[in-house]
């Protein structure tokens, strides 16, 4: 009941409750009074909102990653086996809702998609980069709105990349050095070697000793587990220097004495799983999920996911002044930043206005022209059309003219004959001839 | 290890949709592990809990905080000793570290001395809203630093203890007044202090006549109703919102009362125990606001009262013109904005250790 007061020492270990320049004193109670059930509280607050949990396994085609995700979590997930023909990487995720006992894990499992089958593999790490980025721009536009819930947002974000290892034996591939060296700041590394039922013993000592040294040597920074918290520090230690894990994944169940156990079965034996002789299973579960998941979701959020803000809020402009003269400059320079882009718009807009009058002008004018042209040829055409009439008329009149004549003559020619015919009989033949001849 | 459950079907429907899997057929993975996880770097990092006391000089403010907290965070003033009254409302805070079972509290208690006691209160709430906004403008100040801190210290208030004077009628305007305006920037819990003058059935009369008062005015006190979660939270908070305000009582001199030690008030028709259920509801605080609510308490004032007061803050700038230094931030406006500085001149906030009573500690 009676509690003591701690006046110094452990003061400087909870780092955050002592401000500088600030009198904090601690006083002693003089009865239970009982906040000691606080962290309970906590607990159950996080309980019934749940946890959540973002695994990426990274890894060429056929290294066995869903089948170690089904082994580690003792259940069958869905999806079929990828095919070596992809034409570029891609990223398959999955939820999943796990139960045991109280508590309830949303768990996402994302896999690459055929990394390391393509002949050119230069840009095999970006889309998994980029999926990482698009998690925790994700987040970010979440936190910067003015109306959000963080509280219920679903966290996306990924806490832990198992680095799948082909067990060649010899060393790193340059793909794997490549990729480790792009993911290292952005996310939890934690390689692993798969199949390693393929190594014997003692070449896996060499493997990893030789994997480690190429790591440490390329300055890739892997996720050590922490050793600070005195409870942990221990088995955190000894397990920093297993890493990278040899894993072995199965999900069938082989009697083995007189237990049923995860094995695979060979003709000149069978490898047991859970046995930490056989393979390192065992100690990947435990750190992964039973010592560290916390510290891995909160090593993502303060450590990879506030560089990543940083850096973009950065790279958007934003600049933490001096408390003095700006303090919010965040709201500040989005202020103008938005004012900019609405100027911008502007501006474009009237560009887009302009040249749309332009052009509006230039196909008035066009039209215009094709307008008069038309005009110019119908007025030719008429004219045309008039001088032909007229030309037709004159024809016309000339025949007419002709006609008449004729017609004149005609008349005249009768009235001689009819007055010829009088006249004398001999003289009729000649005028018939004549006549016949006039004609 | 956990007892095998029935698992459902794994495999029921498309890979996108997340599903209910238990992961227990074949054995015991392990996730569990997390909740211990959790408690360790919760006790490693300490918790932090912001309460604030208010109401008029002479209602046991002081004391209470004491008795709640089982140890002198306060010296109690006692009448004729008394500094002569501020003639404005001042806010003290005081912080401490408390420990109990190895877990930390860290913990910062404000009081409002002078609060309602002038002739003319009116705006005596606005030195107190102006003293929350600024909290959580501090915390706002940190959470949108481009390099921020991994643990962003706390200051907000989480609770506010609002004292009724044992009058035995309803609430008066004053207290109307203040409970309306503040009921929307933090939890208030409300209680009639000094319960020791009204008699049993008093007491329930003047509760129901509260709670009448409350309900007219539409004020939400802690446990909000629009808040509760679920069923259980439900049916628990409901039991506690019949019997707020509490009637309390608050002493931290110990008396024996039939051979046990115990905190109580003593006059000459007997002893007040404080931690006697049926003398008064002090338990009743104290477990609200302790045993099991004070992380609810947290969770409340960060995901709700402080996204609100954010809420209006990111729009307010959007509305203000540009120009040099158009963001003036000191003290954030009241809710009713008046263009100036926020925390009149009669305000002053200050850190404050009674300058005769550092030695007793």
């Amino acid at each position: 009941m009676e509690a003591e007061a701690n006046s110094g020492s452990p003061e400087d270990s909870w780092a955050f409750i002592q401000r500088p320049g600030e009198g904090c004193r601690t006083v002693p109670l003089a009865g239970h009074v009982g906040f000691d059930s606080l962290p309970d509280q906590l607990v159950n607050k996080s309980v019934s909102q749940g946890f959540c949990f973002n695994i990426l396994c990274v890894g060429e085609t056929g290294l066995g990653k869903s089948t170690l995700m089904d082994t580690l979590f003792n259940t069958k997930f869905e999806g079929e086996p990828a095919t070596h023909t992809q034409p570029g990487v891609q990223l398959r995720s999955n939820t999943y809702d796990l139960q045991e006992s109280n508590v309830g894990l949303k768990l996402t499992i994302v896999s690459t998609v055929g990394f390391g089958d393509q002949i050119n593999k230069e840009d095999s790490y970006k889309p998994i980069v980029e999926f990482i980025d698009a998690q925790f721009e994700a987040y970010l536009q979440e936190e910067l709105k003015i109306r959000r819930v963080l509280h219920t947002y679903h966290d996306s974000r990924i806490h832990a990349c198992l680095y799948f290892i082909a067990p060649t034996g010899h060393s790193l591939k340059s793909l794997d050095l490549v990729t480790m060296k792009k993911l290292d700041s952005k996310v939890n590394i934690i390689p692993i070697i798969a199949k390693s039922d393929a190594i014997s013993k003692s070449e896996l000592t060499k493997f990893k000793i030789k994997i480690t040294s190429e790591l440490v040597n390329n300055g890739v920074q892997i996720y050590q587990f922490p050793t600070d918290d005195e409870s942990v520090a221990e088995i955190n230690g000894t397990m920093n220097a297993h890493l990278p894990f040899a894993v072995i994944g199965s999900t069938e169940e082989l009697k083995i004495g007189n237990k049923m156990m995860k094995a695979r079965q060979y003709p000149w034996g069978t490898v047991q799983v859970e046995n930490e002789a056989h393979c390192d299973f065992v100690k990947l579960r435990e750190m992964l999920i039973r010592v560290n998941m916390e510290d891995l979701r909160e090593q993502t959020h303060s450590r990879h996911y506030e560089l990543y803000r940083r850096c973009k809020l950065e790279e958007m402009g934003f600049k933490d002044t001096d408390p003095d003269s700006k303090p919010f400059s965040l709201q500040e320079t989005y202020e103008a930043k938005r004012n900019e882009f609405l100027g911008e718009l502007q501006k474009k807009e009237e560009e887009m206005r302009q040249m749309f009058v332009q052009r509006v002008k230039e196909k008035e004018a066009e039209l215009k022209e094709a307008e008069k042209e038309l005009h110019e040829k119908f007025d030719r055409l008429k004219k045309l059309h008039q001088d032909e009439k007229k030309k037709l008329e004159d024809k016309k009149k000339s025949l007419d003219d002709e006609v008449n004549a004729f017609k004149q003559r005609k008349t005249a020619a009768e009235l001689l004959q009819s007055q010829g015919s009088q006249a004398g009989g001999s003289q009729t033949l000649k005028r018939d001839k004549e006549k016949k001849n006039f004609f | 290890m956990d007892p095998l459950r029935q698992s459902p079907s794994p495999s029921s429907s498309r890979a996108s949709s997340p599903r209910t899997l238990s992961c227990e057929r074949l054995g015991y993975v392990g996730i569990e592990a997390v909740l211990d996880q959790l408690k360790i770097k919760a006790m490693k990092m300490g918790f932090e809990f912001n309460i604030m006391v208010v109401g008029q000089s002479g209602l046991g403010k002081s004391t209470m905080v004491n008795t709640l907290f089982k140890s002198k965070i306060w010296k109690s003033t006692m009448p004729g000793l008394r500094v002569p009254m501020p003639q404005t409302l001042q806010l003290h805070s005081v912080t401490h570290v408390i420990e109990e079972n190895g877990v930390k509290l860290k913990l910062t208690v404000t009081d409002t001395p002078g609060f309602g006691d002038q002739i003319n209160n009116d705006k005596c709430w606005d030195p107190i809203l102006g003293y929350i906004n600024e909290q959580y403008e501090r915390y706002l100040q940190e959470e949108i630093l481009i390099t921020r801190q991994r643990h962003i210290p706390d200051t907000r208030v989480h609770c506010c203890i609002y004292f009724v004077p044992p009058t035995g009628h309803c609430l008066r305007p004053l207290d109307l007044e203040f409970l309306q305006r503040l009921c929307r920037a933090v939890n208030v819990v409300p209680v009639i202090a000094r319960a020791d003058s009204l008699t049993i059935e008093e007491r329930e009369a003047f509760r129901h006549r509260i709670q009448d008062d409350l309900k007219t005015h539409s004020i939400e006190v802690y446990p909000q109703k629009s808040f509760d979660e679920d069923v259980n939270d439900k049916i628990l908070n409901n039991k506690i919102r019949e019997r707020i305000p509490f009637a309390v009582v608050g002493a931290d001199r110990e008396h024996m009362v039939n051979g046990r030690c115990v905190l109580g008030r003593k006059t000459k028709w007997g002893i007040i125990e404080v931690e006697n259920m049926a003398h008064c509801e002090f338990p009743l605080l104290r477990d609200l606001l302790i045993r099991s609510h004070l992380q609810d308490l947290k969770d409340i004032t960060h995901n709700v009262h402080y996204e609100n007061y954010r809420i209006i803050r990111l729009k307010e700038s959007h509305a203000l013109p540009q120009g040099p230094g158009w963001v003036n931030l000191a003290p954030a406006p009241p809710p009713a904005p008046t263009g100036t500085r926020a925390s009149p001149g009669p305000a002053k906030m200050c850190r404050w250790a009674e300058d005769n009573s550092d030695e007793d500690f």
